[in-house]
């Protein structure tokens, strides 16, 4: 069985999930629960000066009858007292000392405010901060949330007054709203932060009610952007997160990854392209605490198959491997190839590649079951017919190099090679 | 043992009469099946449909909430798409071809989802096609069945005016009068019947029967073409002794009747033997047994291997209990006082390959004895062969022959349905008066 415990900045946690500054959080009842069912550590729900929230709050988006491919939020920070969360997070931290205790904070937009929120969070023998920079709404029409997250010299600022004071390490959550991650990334860590965590939600509208004529959610007759997070967001807190663990200020510091994380496939991809741990939040609020049990059986098989013993042997992993367009080998190429003993005939592949790509796809008549078969020289190998094909390693890509060396497009261009090969 | 009608109550008929393909109680349960459709490129279900129904077209539109436009879909090519849904032996027809048979798993349930879409329609009276101004062209169709209905439809919907034929009183040929009552109700029936009509153009008069109460020649006279969707006629003669024995009827007039009288007023005796193994076979077995019969015994010349059934048909008469003896050629129905007490039957092997390319039986010299005092002919139906022959059309053993363009013999006068077929599904005949009706509008030079 390899070791799948987790030590982020020396917090250590049994495993490397921890669940995000959100509902799942907020308060001791659903963290006892949460920590009972086995995840590693908690980040509690963010606190602040008080605030009020609205109803309704939450909308999603559903894909061919999946519900919730992504989750949209109008909530603010917690809404129950400071005392009361201070004190429940004092008791957890007694009773479960074997998990990572992590608060978020966002205080108002003076030195005084965070000063006076880190001591109370520090007296509770929390482990360790995270600055919500990332909430993009509500707090940020307050100069809260994003606003800072979205300007790297505010951020600065506001995490320069939060190490003056913090004595446990503090972790910097950031915003995706921002054309990228990496300027408000270098200046936190620049000004101290110990480590980095993203993404937070994504501003968006998830959709307009055909009756009521008004976007989700509804709040009497009107409703305004929220933040997108769930399997939806993946593709776009991955990149991100790449783009952290490539930047040579931002990656001298360990990465908390965020966003659509669901299952340990999930997971073991941020932890691959840097993460050094995860935070799960929306999987949680459609499925329960329960799915720590996968969570972690999964990642243990895959480490146990891989070979893999702790964690750190395969973080970053993948990191390199993503390079730039112009480094990209343009002697490879596959090409499809259909396995006719699995083919079910539903011709979803051909009117892919027909429409939409390179007319590589061959149909012969048959009643009522064509036959599909590619047309070798025609096929450019982009992947699409495979992506589509409904069964199993029906469709696969098989290997056709050009030529056996290395060749990329700088040389390409110098050597005058052909452009149009297709 | 006697043959009796009222045998059960009320609700064990309900019960038994039940539907056996029931609808989708709810939306969330439709779209959770239409979500497992893959939306295949030149789909085999589609193929496989008689009427070429684009499945993936209108099962998607179920998952986008689009039911209107499913029915459309379906119904532009297939007016029938209701009672279709409930009556189309499916497993030889599109869920047949599904894809997913080919992974080992269930098939779309396509005929539900069918249902659902075009109950909608129905129920709401959703009117989805506009008919064009009448061109003042008229057409007679003698039959109001499926293939005449289709036909109609198509016609009316290019501004032909269309006046139908019917011998019986109500419309919808045997769906109306034959087609199991587990599968479709008197109510529906009816329903489906004026959903097509209403389109408008379309007059049916009743109790107007071709050869007695009115004539080819008139017909001629007064439109501008005839179609003749009349079907096919009573069951086949066995022909052997003891056919004219109280107790012995014949498997469509034991079905006209549970569908004209209602339920309790079917007399069916306690041991019935069915003779023959095709649908309508299985039909009068499973529908004797839910009547109250207490044995029902189907016994067929040759194997399972041979039979005109589905697979699916013939588990439906075996799970209402019917059993079923193979290889067995009635020889005489056997009486007493002038009823029936036992059917004899020889036993039979298989031998060479007839014309069907079947292997056909041969008597093997043995014979055995049934106890019963019913027996319920379904060997065949028989065409109109005189009729055909007194209207000097020409036929195959009373199957009206018609040439690429649905055309008889007689020029002006087209054909298509069971009266062609000898005798398929109401899919066919659907797709029959769709053709019949192109070719028509062709002839009038409408089209
Ligand atoms: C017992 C039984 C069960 C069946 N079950 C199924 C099933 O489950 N699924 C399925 O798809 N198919 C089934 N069929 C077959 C299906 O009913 C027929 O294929 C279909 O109805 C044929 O349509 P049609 O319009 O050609 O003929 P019909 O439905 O027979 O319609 C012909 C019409 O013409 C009228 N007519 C006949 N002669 C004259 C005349 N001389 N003058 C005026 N009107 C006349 C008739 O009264 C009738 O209304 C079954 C058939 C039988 C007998
Ligand atoms: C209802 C809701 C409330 C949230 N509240 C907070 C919050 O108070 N502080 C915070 O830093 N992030 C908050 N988040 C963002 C999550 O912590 C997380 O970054 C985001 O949902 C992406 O992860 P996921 O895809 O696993 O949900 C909230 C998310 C949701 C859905
Ligand atoms: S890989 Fe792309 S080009 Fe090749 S057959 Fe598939 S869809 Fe067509
Ligand atoms: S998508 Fe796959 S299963 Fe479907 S026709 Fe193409 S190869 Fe066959
Ligand atoms: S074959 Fe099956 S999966 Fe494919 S379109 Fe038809 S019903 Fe859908």
């Amino acid at each position: 069985m390899a070791n799948i415990s987790s030590s982020f900045l020396g917090i250590k946690s049994p495993n490397p999930y921890w669940l995000a500054s959100a509902p799942p959080t907020d308060k001791i009842y659903n963290v006892k629960r949460a920590l009972d069912a086995g995840w590693g550590g908690v980040v509690w729900k963010t606190l602040g000066s008080q605030i009020k929230n609205v109803s309704s709050r939450y909308s999603a988006v559903d894909y061919n009858g999946t519900k919730v491919m992504g989750l949209n939020n109008i909530e603010l920070i917690s809404d129950r007292p400071l005392h009361l969360n201070l004190q429940e997070i004092r008791e957890i931290v007694k009773e479960y000392p074997d998990r990572a205790m992590i608060v978020s904070l966002m205080a108002d937009n003076n030195r005084e405010s965070w000063h006076e929120l880190i001591k109370q969070t520090e007296d509770t023998g929390a482990h360790g901060i995270e600055l919500n920079f990332g909430c993009p709404h509500g707090m940020t029409e307050r100069g809260m949330g994003a606003t800072v997250g979205q300007d790297p010299e505010i951020a600065c600022t506001v995490v320069e007054w939060v190490m003056e004071a913090a004595t446990i390490p503090v972790i910097t959550k950031l915003t995706p709203n921002v054309h990228s991650v990496v300027p408000t990334g270098r200046s936190v860590v620049k000004a101290g932060s110990n480590g980095l965590s993203l993404i937070n939600t994504i501003q968006s509208v998830t959709g307009v009610d055909l009756d009521t004529l008004v976007p989700n959610p509804y709040v009497a007759g009107k409703s305004v952007f929220g933040g997108y997070c769930g399997p939806a967001v993946k593709p776009i807190a991955l990149k991100m997160l790449t783009t952290i663990a490539q930047d040579d200020v931002t990656n001298k510091v360990p990465i908390s990854g965020i966003g659509g994380i669901s299952t340990w496939k999930d997971a073991v991809e941020f932890l691959l392209l840097g993460a050094s741990n995860v935070q799960v939040c929306t999987a949680v609020m459609k499925h329960g605490f329960r799915i720590i049990d996968d969570l972690c059986e999964g990642l243990n098989n895959w480490m146990d198959e891989k070979g893999f013993k702790t964690l750190n042997d395969f973080i970053g992993k993948s990191v390199p491997t993503l390079t730039h367009w112009e480094d990209l080998d343009i002697n490879y190429h596959h090409i499809a190839k259909i396995n006719q003993d699995k083919c079910i005939h539903c011709g979803l592949c051909y009117i892919a590649c027909e429409d939409a790509a390179h007319q590589s796809i061959n149909l012969e008549y048959g009643k009522p079951y064509n036959t599909y078969t590619v047309k070798v020289e025609e096929c450019v190998g982009c992947n699409l017919c495979k992506l589509l094909c409904p069964v199993d390693n029906c469709i696969t890509m098989e290997e056709h190099r050009v030529a056996p060396e290395y060749l990329n497009w700088t040389e390409f261009q110098k050597r005058g090679l052909p452009l149009n090969d297709h | 043992m006697a043959i009796v009608d009222n045998r059960l109550s009320k609700e064990q008929y309900e019960q038994n009469f039940a539907n056996i393909r029931p609808p989708f109680e709810n939306k969330t349960a439709a779209v959770v099946e239409a979500n497992r459709c893959l939306f295949c490129y030149d789909a085999p279900c589609t193929k496989s449909c008689p009427t070429h129904i684009d499945v993936p077209k209108f099962i998607k539109q179920i998952t986008t909430d689009n039911i209107k436009g499913s029915a459309h879909t379906i119904f532009v090519s297939n007016i029938f798409g209701a009672g279709c849904s409930k009556v189309c032996p499916v497993e030889k027809l599109c869920e047949g071809a599904c894809v997913y048979n080919l992974l080992e798993e269930e098939p779309i349930q396509i005929a539900r989802l069918q249902q659902y879409a075009t109950a909608k329609a129905l129920e709401n009276n959703w009117q989805l096609f506009q008919r064009k101004p009448s061109l003042g062209t008229k057409v007679a169709i003698v039959g109001a069945g499926p293939a005449g209905l289709s036909c109609a439809h198509v016609l009316s919907r290019e501004g032909v005016d269309v006046t139908i034929f019917e011998k019986e009183a109500k419309g919808g040929g045997l769906m109306t009068y034959g087609i199991a009552a587990y599968k479709v109700t008197p109510q529906f029936c009816e329903d489906e019947v004026n959903y097509i009509t209403a389109i408008g153009g379309i007059e049916i008069k009743y109790n107007q029967e071709l050869g007695k109460n009115l004539s080819l020649a008139d017909l001629q006279k007064n439109y501008d073409a005839v179609y003749l969707g009349i079907g096919v006629g009573i069951a086949r003669n066995l022909d052997i002794p003891g056919e004219d024995l109280e107790g012995v009827v014949d498997a469509i007039g034991f079905i006209y009747d549970i569908r004209d009288k209602g339920y309790s007023s079917v007399p069916v005796g306690d041991k019935v033997a069915v003779i023959g193994m095709g649908m309508t076979a299985i039909d009068a077995a499973t529908q004797a047994k839910r009547l109250g019969a207490k044995e029902v015994t189907m016994v067929y010349r040759r194997t399972q291997e041979e039979m005109p059934c589905t697979e699916f048909e013939l588990n439906i008469a075996k799970l209402d209990g019917c059993e079923i003896i193979w290889l067995a050629a009635p020889k005489e129905v056997k009486g007493e006082t002038g009823k029936v007490k036992s059917l004899v039957c020889s036993v039979m092997k298989l031998g060479e390959p007839d014309a069907s390319g079947r292997r056909s039986p041969v008597d093997t010299g043995e014979t055995f004895s049934l106890e019963v005092d019913m027996v319920i002919k379904a060997a065949g139906q028989v065409p109109f062969e005189g009729l055909m022959e007194e209207l000097k059309i020409q036929n195959s053993k009373g199957k009206m022959v018609i040439d690429e363009n649905c055309s008889t013999n007689i020029k002006g006068v087209f054909a298509g349905g069971d009266a062609v077929n000898g005798g398929k599904e109401v899919v066919d005949a659907v797709e029959d008066g769709k053709s019949g009706a192109m070719a028509i509008l062709e002839y009038l030079g409408v089209a």
